[in-house]
C-alpha cells in the first residue's frame, strides 16, 4: 500500500561546514509568502537556501482554496456555475467564461449567431490585453520598476470602462451565458472599442521605451529562470509562459474554437534576444507583442461583425445536457484553460473540473528555480504570471 | 491523427484484448477503459510509440460514481506533434481505490494526482511526493466524494459558518 505523507516533506539539510574563522555556516530554511507582496495573492514558498542561492524551493499552495467544483456540483443549474468561474481567474473573467460557455454548448450542440461570437471574440481579447497589462505591470513592479505599473493600470481602465458600459461590472462579469450573452452591447460600443485600439497601439512602443528595454529591467530578467522547451511541455506548461520558451503554441490556432480561424494573427515565441530561449524576459516580451497581436484580432472583428442578431436566441430555457461528458479547452492569458464536464442527463452538474493554467504553469517552479538568487524568485514567480485564484480555485 | 477506434486497435493488439474496453456510444468523444494496475504500462507506451506521442497530459481527473460505489480517474492525452487526443478512464472500488502514479512519464500529473488525492482519496503508487495539495495536511474526509461530510471543527475552529 502507498505511503501517504501526513506532513510536509522532511528537509534535510547538509550538515554544518567550517567557514574558516571558528564559525560554522550550514543551510537554511526560510519561508517566502504566504503574505508577500511579489507572491501575487498567497502562494508560500518553502526555500532551502545556500546563502543567498536557492538549493530547494516547494511551492505550498490552498490559502485561498474554497473548492469550486464542490459549488458547482451543489448548484441546481448549470447557468449558475457562471459566477463561480469568473472568480477563479478574477483578472480574466471574460476568458474563463467563455471557457465554460463553449464547452457546455458542444456538449449541448448548440449554435450561438455571428454576433454573439464576433461580440465574444471582442471580449475575450480585450480581456486577454487588460491581463496581460495587469501581468506586465505587476512584473515591473516586482522588479522595482513602479512607473510602468501605474501607465499600464490607465489603460487597464479603459478596457474595463468598455466591459462596465456592456455588462455593469468592472471585474468579475457575468457576461457570456450559455448560449449567448446576458445582453446586448452598447450601441457606442464599437466606436469606443476602436477608439481604444487606436489609442493603445503607440502605448505599447512607450511601454516599450519604459521597461522592456531598460537596462536594469533586462539584467534582472535576462538568463533567469530559463525554461527549457521540453521540459514546459512535459510539465503542461502553456499560454504565454510556453511560447516563451520558443513553443509556437497557441489554442486560438492549433485547436481553434469560437471563430479564431477567421482571423489573421501570428503566435509570438520568444527567441532569447536578450539571453537565453524561455528565460524570465522571453516569458515577457511574449505577453508585450500578444496585446498588438489581439488588437489585430479586435480590428478584424470590428471590422466583419454584424449589426444584426438576437444575442439570446440561442439560450436554452432548460439547460439539461445529455448524458455523456466533455473536456474542452481554450486559450486564457495565462494559457491552456480545460473544463472537464460530466453530466448525468439532469439539471445538476454531476461534475465540473477545471484545468486551470495557473496550477500548472506554476508547478514548474521548483524545477527552474534551483540555483537562482532569492532576488530572482521574485522574478520567476513573476514571469510565470500566477493568479492565486486559479491556482487553489 | 489516430482515431479513438484505432488507437483501441492498437492498444489491444499490444497489451491484449481484455485489458481494455472502448466506449463509443456516448456524446462528443469516445473513451476507453484501462485496468488499474495497467496505467503506467500503457501511458509509457503511448507516450514513447512513434506514431502516438502522446507527449501532453491534458488533465487528469477523479470523479466518484456513488451509485456504483466506484472512483474514476479520467486522463485527457493530447500529441502536439500527431495532434490526437485520447481520453483514457481508470475505474476502482470505493474502499481501495489506488493505482500506479504516472508522475515519471507526464510531470504534469504530479500536482494532478496530489490534487485527485486530496479531493477523492485516490492513493498513487509510488508518487515522490504524496500528501495533500490543497487541503491543509491533517484535514479529515474527501470534499469531492458525494457522500462527504464536513467535519464541524478543524483545531478547534467552527468549520460550518
Amino acid at each position: 500500500m502507498t505511503n501517504v505523507k501526513e506532513k510536509g516533506p522532511e528537509v534535510t539539510l547538509t550538515p554544518p561546514v567550517d567557514a574558516g574563522n571558528g564559525l560554522k555556516t550550514q543551510e537554511m530554511v526560510i519561508n517566502m509568502g504566504p503574505q508577500h507582496p511579489s507572491t501575487h495573492g498567497v502562494l508560500r514558498m518553502e526555500l532551502t537556501l545556500n546563502g543567498e542561492i536557492v538549493t530547494r524551493a516547494v511551492p505550498h499552495i490552498g490559502y485561498l482554496h474554497r473548492c469550486f467544483e464542490k459549488h458547482s456540483e451543489a448548484m441546481n443549474d448549470y447557468n449558475k456555475v457562471v459566477p463561480y468561474v469568473d472568480r477563479m481567474d478574477y483578472v480574466a473573467a471574460m476568458n474563463n467564461e467563455l471557457g465554460y460557455a463553449i464547452a457546455m454548448e458542444r456538449l449541448m450542440d448548440i449554435q450561438v449567431n455571428d454576433r454573439v461570437e464576433f461580440i465574444r471574440v471582442i471580449m475575450a481579447e480585450l480581456q486577454r490585453i487588460a491581463s496581460h497589462l495587469l501581468a506586465i505591470g505587476t512584473f515591473g513592479l516586482d522588479i522595482g520598476a513602479f512607473t510602468p505599473f501605474l501607465y499600464c493600470f490607465i489603460e487597464r481602465e479603459k478596457i474595463l470602462d468598455i466591459f462596465e458600459k456592456a455588462s455593469g461590472a468592472r471585474l468579475l462579469y457575468n457576461y457570456i451565458w450559455i448560449g449567448g450573452l446576458m445582453n446586448d452591447v452598447p450601441a457606442d460600443f464599437k466606436s469606443d472599442t476602436a477608439a481604444f485600439v487606436k489609442s493603445f497601439r503607440p502605448k505599447i512602443k512607450e511601454l516599450n521605451d519604459l521597461l522592456s528595454h531598460n537596462k536594469i529591467f533586462i539584467d534582472r530578467t535576462a538568463n533567469v529562470g530559463v525554461l527549457p522547451d521540453k521540459v514546459a511541455i512535459n510539465y503542461g506548461v502553456s499560454g504565454p509562459s510556453l511560447r516563451g520558451s520558443g513553443v509556437k503554441w497557441d489554442l486560438r490556432k492549433d485547436d481553434p474554437y469560437s471563430i479564431y480561424d477567421r482571423f489573421e494573427f501570428d503566435v509570438i515565441a520568444g527567441q532569447g534576444e536578450m539571453g537565453t530561449v524561455g528565460d524570465c524576459w522571453d516569458r515577457y516580451i511574449v505577453r508585450v507583442w500578444e496585446m498588438e497581436e489581439s488588437l489585430k484580432i479586435i480590428e478584424q472583428a470590428l471590422d466583419q461583425m454584424p449589426d444584426e442578431g438576437d444575442v439570446q436566441e440561442a439560450i436554452p430555457k432548460k439547460i439539461r445536457p445529455p448524458a455523456g461528458e466533455i473536456y474542452c479547452r481554450t486559450e486564457t492569458p495565462r494559457g491552456e484553460l480545460g473544463y472537464y464536464i460530466i453530466s448525468d442527463k439532469s439539471t445538476t452538474p454531476f461534475r465540473v473540473k477545471a484545468r486551470a493554467p495557473s496550477f500548472v504553469n506554476l508547478s514548474v517552479l521548483p524545477a527552474i528555480s534551483i540555483g537562482a538568487m532569492v532576488a530572482d524568485m521574485v522574478a520567476i514567480i513573476g514571469s510565470i504570471d500566477i493568479v492565486l485564484g486559479e491556482v487553489d480555485r | 491523427m489516430k482515431t479513438a477506434e484505432e488507437l483501441h486497435r492498437i492498444l489491444t493488439d499490444k497489451f491484449g484484448e481484455e485489458l481494455f474496453e472502448l466506449k463509443q456510444d456516448v456524446p462528443v468523444a469516445p473513451w476507453i477503459i484501462v485496468k488499474a494496475e495497467q496505467i503506467r504500462e500503457v501511458s509509457k507506451f503511448l507516450r514513447d510509440e512513434p506514431g502516438l506521442r502522446f507527449d501532453s497530459l491534458m488533465c487528469l481527473s477523479g470523479v466518484h460514481y456513488p451509485k456504483e460505489n466506484t472512483l474514476g480517474l479520467t486522463y485527457h492525452l493530447f500529441s502536439t506533434s500527431e495532434k490526437h487526443k485520447l481520453t483514457l478512464k481508470v475505474i476502482m472500488p470505493e474502499d481501495d481505490a489506488h493505482l500506479p502514479t504516472v508522475e515519471q512519464i507526464w510531470k504534469t500529473a504530479d500536482w494532478h494526482e496530489r490534487e485527485a488525492f486530496d479531493m477523492f482519496g485516490i492513493r498513487f503508487d509510488g508518487h515522490p511526493d504524496h500528501r495533500r495539495i490543497l487541503c491543509p495536511d491533517d484535514w479529515e474526509g474527501y470534499p469531492l466524494r458525494k457522500d462527504y461530510q464536513v467535519q464541524e471543527f478543524y483545531r478547534g475552529m467552527k468549520v460550518e459558518y
